[in-house]
Order: structure tokens, then C-alpha cells, then sequence
């Protein structure tokens, strides 16, 4: 394998060794880099939402379906625009609350459902020692997060197990994760071993 | 609060008793005789099929259960089931059946269409039986009310009672006690070293959007500490990936400074938009950690893989970290990587504690005690489960008794 001659694979290496020279310390090769990262990140979004929300959203229906009831939305989020109006800025409120409403609204059945599944799904049908720690690894962790009592006594014990419990499954989280984490590292160097300097095929 | 919580326990043991679903009974369509002649290539091994419309649905669904015959020898292949849109006419094979295997049931369908199913057997040379078991037509229906999730209903409405009781109860004047927290205690030492260090602090609202209830919870946290953070004349940096959440924030700081009567000392600059990118967001925070060299760290809200990022450099920088988070995927790095961590429900409570809000002291407390609820169920489950697992191991007595009380616990919460 040769070593690339494409400019995109170039710009690509380039970019990824000015974000990795940050392990060093901040320097303008990650200042230049993380500034395209931002800036591109940006513009994308922004014709991504005028693409799918704009025209796909409201142009469309409004024009061509005569659709007006998407009035209501459209006007809610021009409201927003209202900060930009000292005397008005307190209109924005108004599409702010109704996306925080709707969003507690829509979990509260959402998290009691959950809430249940969880508490179903630690309730065994079978009599074995892993099922026996699943109930008693719950029970703890529950008392743990309850806050109208001291964690003294016979309390403090338990939420002491219940502690114990919680962070020997942040431990398999973190050494999952952490796994994940060298395969994405693992990519990126036969990206730049591979795909760029051809050292590897 | 011990009668309020009996009664309800009483409560809840009679709704189970009462929405327990009854099985509806099924009109069988039993095969015609002729058609269950076993031979080599003839081979149903179908004794009855039967549909009716699955309960509880948007009426898209169908429910099909079958039978098969007792005392045939046994068949080593394999069962199709096959639905027929009566209207058009059209067979489509649906599922390929494993032999144990009862019931199906059948999703994404339209309303108003009538629609029949058979099953085929298809032995191990992929010949398919000429034997065809039908069931009759049918037509879904919608339902109005999911029937499965009365408890649920009635938990929720129970819960927001209680929420209601004791926000009155707050309201009122009464004291709630809440543990403290370490990393509330934190908070004004945090606060107080930035100041005393002239330098700023930096906090992060999470990179969800303003639905999330983490969001929710580290926005109202914000205001206490801009209240502190303009009382000391210090400098607070907020910068959002959620416009949304930019603008809330923007409102709180604003507001907290007015309260504190420093007014002048809030820079709008300082509470900014930086990129809806997550990592292009970490990148630009982890920037902005090494040129501003904040004091303190405030990692409150939702995030998700950029958390060690964020994390890892506040540390290297020096600052004095206080992190909480509900995802339990990224809680790990905060805690091996701050210094103060409040985990999950934690950053919930220490919304109520420092805003001193009724509402949020109240529903917090209603938490509480719908944990007690459910832990007061877990503890029945856990005797009831080792009082009759230690019995079964040493004796062959069956107590139906203990099954009993282990399915009502189960049944109170059915989903």
C-alpha cells in the first residue's frame, strides 16, 4: 500500500493529528481545528434544519398542501425570535413552556411504565442465589437514593450494601465503555496508518 | 403518612384483585375432519386455530392461537402461518413457527380490513402439506383505553395526590426534611474559591434539550448558584448546545443576579450558544477550560459520551469539580474523575434542596414516599421469595399460599 494521494484523506489525517496535539497542550493547530469543528458543525445544522424543518415542515405544507394549521407551530417558533426585541423578550416564554409541558407531560406515563418494568423485572420467579443478590442489590440501592432518612443505623448499613452495589455496576460500565473507547482509537490509528500513510493494509 | 401508606397498600391489593384480566374465551374453529389425515406428505398435526382481536391495541393487531394434535406421532419439521387480506385476496406467509410454539400474534395491520389465517406444516424436504387448518374472518378494533395499564393510571394519580398534599403541606409552612448532600454542601466552597481565586466559574447545563428532566434539574440548580456567584461579584460561564436551553439559562443567570441586587454584573456574552455537535461542544468546552482556567466546574444535566472529555480536562486544569448526571453510563467517569458527584436521583433532590421551591420540595418528598411504597412491596417480595424457596429446598410441600401473594405483587406492577 502507498501512501494516499487523496487531498480529503490528507485534510482528515491532518485534522485528527491537530485534535491529538491537544494531548500535548493547547496550540493554534488544535485552536484552527476545533474552530472548523464548531463552525462547521454549525452551518450543517442549520441547512439540516432548514432542509427538514423549513421547507419539509412548514414551506411545504403551508404552500402546497395548504396545510394552515401549521400556523400554530410556525408562529411559536417566531416567538422565540421576540429576545431580540427588548420590550417583547418576555413572548419568548410562552414556546418555551409549552416545550417544557409537553416534554414532562409526555414522560410522566413514560417513566412510571419504566419504573414498573424495572421493578417487575427484579421480581424473580426463580429460587437461585444470582436472583437472591438481584433483590437484595435493589432493595439496598432503592433505601440508598431515599432522602427523608439519615443514612445512620441499621440504614447506614444498608445503604452502605446498596452503595457497594452501585458502584460495582459503574465499574463494569466504566471498563465496557472504556472498550469502546480503544476500538474508536483503534480506528482512527489504521485510519492514519492505513488509509493515509499505507504502513498498514 | 404509616395509615395513608396502609391504605393504599389495602387499595392497590383490591384494584389488582379487581382489573385481574380474565381470559376472554376464545371461539375455536376446529379443522375439518377430513383435513387431518396424517400421511408421509400430508401432515398437518393442527387440531384448531383460532383469532380474535389483541386487546388493548390501536386495532392493528391480531391475536392467533392454535392447537395441535395430542396423539400423533412426532413431527420434526417445521409450521408456516399464513394470512390471507380477504379483500384482495393475497396470502403472505407471516412466520416461520417453531414447533413448540402457541400462539402470534400479528402486527401493523389495517384497520376496517377483514382478514383469515392458516398454518401449514412444511416437512424437513421443504414440502409444503395440502392439509390447510383455516380460522374465520376477522376485522381488528381499536380500543379506547388500554385496560392493562389501569394500575399504572391509578399510581399516577395516587403519585400526584401526594405531590399536591405535600406541596399544600409546604405552602403552609411546614418543614420537609432532606438528607444532606456532599455535593451540595460543596456548592459554597466551590463558589467561594472561585472568588477568592478571581477566577470564573464554568457550568455546564448537559447537552440534552430542555425536555429532559436532568436539563430541567440542573437549570434550576443554576439559579442558586448565579445567586451565589453574583453575591460574591464572581463570573459564571454557561455555554449551551441546545438553543433552547441557551435561552432558559439566560433567563435564570439574569434573574439571579437581579435577585442578589447585582443587576449591572451580569454579561449577557456569558451564557452563549457554542454548536449542536456533541463532540464539536466538547471540543469548544475543553477550549475554553484551558484558555478561561476556571476555579470551579459544574457538570449538572444530561450527558453522554463527551463526559469524559469534559471531565478529564477539568481535572488536568485543576479545577474543583462538582458533576450529577441520571446516565448511568456516563456516572463512572464523573465519579473517577471529580470531585463531587451526585448521582441520578441525587441531582434531582439537589434541585429541590438549593431552589427551596414548594413544588419541587414537595414532589421530591412524594418520591420518597412512593419509594417506600414500592420498597414496602420489594421487602413482602423478598420474604414471601426466601420463606418459600428455604421451604422448598428442604420439603416437597407446594404452597400455593406464597405463589399467590408473589403473583399479586407482580400483577400491582404489570405494565
Amino acid at each position: 500500500m502507498a501512501i494516499s494521494t487523496s487531498i480529503w484523506i490528507w485534510i482528515a489525517a491532518l485534522l485528527t493529528l491537530s485534535i491529538y496535539s491537544f494531548l500535548y497542550k493547547d496550540n493554534p493547530f488544535y485552536k484552527f481545528s476545533e474552530k472548523i469543528l464548531v463552525g462547521i458543525s454549525i452551518g450543517y445544522t442549520v441547512s439540516i434544519y432548514f432542509h427538514n424543518t423549513i421547507i419539509a415542515k412548514v414551506w411545504n405544507p403551508l404552500v402546497h398542501d395548504h396545510n394552515f394549521l401549521v400556523i400554530v407551530p410556525l408562529i411559536l417558533g417566531l416567538l422565540m425570535f421576540s429576545r431580540l426585541f427588548k420590550g417583547k423578550a418576555y413572548l419568548s416564554r410562552i414556546p418555551i413552556a409549552f416545550v417544557v409541558g409537553t416534554g414532562c407531560g409526555m414522560s410522566i406515563p413514560s417513566s412510571f411504565e419504566n419504573l414498573f418494568k424495572q421493578v417487575q423485572g427484579t421480581m424473580p420467579q426463580v429460587f437461585t442465589i444470582g436472583n437472591i443478590i438481584i433483590l437484595i442489590g435493589v432493595l439496598s440501592t432503592l433505601i440508598y437514593f431515599f432522602f427523608s432518612v439519615e443514612h445512620k443505623g441499621i440504614i447506614g448499613k444498608v445503604t452502605r450494601v446498596g452503595i457497594t452495589f452501585i458502584m460495582i455496576g459503574f465499574g463494569a460500565a466504566f471498563g465496557a465503555t472504556i472498550m469502546a473507547r480503544i476500538s474508536l482509537f483503534i480506528g482512527r490509528i489504521q485510519f492514519l496508518l492505513g488509509d493515509w500513510l499505507g504502513i498498514i493494509s | 403518612m404509616k395509615k395513608m401508606l396502609i391504605t393504599l397498600f389495602l387499595f392497590l391489593i383490591t384494584m389488582s384483585v379487581v382489573f385481574a384480566e380474565t381470559d376472554n374465551t376464545l371461539i375455536p374453529v376446529i379443522a375439518d375432519s377430513s383435513d387431518l389425515i396424517i400421511d408421509e406428505f400430508n401432515y398437518c398435526g393442527i387440531e384448531s386455530i383460532e383469532v380474535k382481536d389483541a386487546p388493548n391495541d390501536d386495532g392493528t393487531a391480531l391475536l392467533i392461537r392454535w392447537e395441535k394434535i395430542k396423539d400423533v406421532e412426532e413431527f420434526d419439521g417445521t409450521y408456516s402461518l399464513y394470512r390471507i387480506n380477504v379483500e384482495t385476496g393475497k396470502e403472505r406467509r407471516i412466520k416461520e413457527l417453531i414447533t413448540n410454539e402457541t400462539e402470534y400474534t400479528d402486527q401493523g395491520l389495517y384497520r376496517n380490513i377483514a382478514y383469515k389465517y392458516y398454518i401449514v406444516a412444511v416437512n424437513n424436504d421443504f414440502q409444503i402439506s395440502t392439509v390447510r387448518v383455516y380460522t374465520e374472518e376477522i376485522t381488528t378494533t381499536p380500543n379506547w383505553f388500554k385496560k392493562d395499564k389501569i394500575i399504572l393510571l391509578l399510581m399516577i394519580i395516587v403519585y400526584i395526590l401526594m405531590i399536591v398534599l405535600l406541596v399544600h403541606t409546604v405552602r403552609k409552612g411546614k418543614k420537609l426534611f432532606l438528607r444532606r448532600l456532599a455535593g451540595i454542601d460543596a456548592l459554597d466552597e466551590a463558589v467561594g474559591r472561585a472568588t477568592e481565586m478571581g477566577k470564573p466559574i464554568l457550568y455546564i447545563p448537559g447537552i440534552s434539550t430542555m425536555s429532559d428532566i436532568a436539563t430541567i434539574a440542573s437549570l434550576n440548580i443554576l439559579g442558586p448558584v448565579a445567586k451565589k456567584v453574583a453575591e460574591y461579584e464572581s463570573r459564571i460561564i454557561v455555554p449551551n448546545r441546545d438553543p433552547i436551553v441557551m435561552t432558559v439559562a439566560k433567563e435564570i443567570v439574569k434573574e439571579a443576579f437581579t435577585e442578589a441586587g447585582k443587576p449591572d454584573a451580569y454579561d449577557d456574552n456569558d451564557v452563549f450558544f457554542l454548536t449542536d455537535s456533541q463532540f464539536g461542544y466538547a471540543a469548544a468546552v475543553n477550549g475554553i477550560m484551558v484558555r478561561e482556567k476556571p476555579a470551579t466546574n459544574l457538570l449538572l444535566g444530561m450527558f453522554y459520551a463527551e463526559s469524559l472529555l469534559l471531565a478529564e480536562m477539568g481535572n488536568t486544569i485543576g479545577a474543583i469539580q462538582i458533576a450529577g448526571t441520571d446516565a448511568v453510563t456516563q456516572l463512572p467517569f464523573f465519579i473517577t474523575s471529580c470531585d463531587y458527584t451526585l448521582i441520578g436521583e441525587e441531582l434531582y433532590a439537589a434541585s429541590a434542596y438549593l431552589s427551596n421551591e414548594p413544588v419541587l420540595m414537595g414532589s421530591i418528598k412524594a418520591q420518597d414516599y412512593m419509594k417506600a411504597i414500592i420498597i414496602c412491596f420489594m421487602i413482602l417480595f423478598l420474604t414471601v421469595f426466601l420463606t418459600n424457596g428455604i421451604i422448598n429446598l428442604f420439603t416437597d410441600a407446594d404452597i400455593g399460599f406464597f405463589d399467590g401473594i408473589m403473583n399479586v405483587i407482580r400483577f400491582v406492577f404489570n405494565t
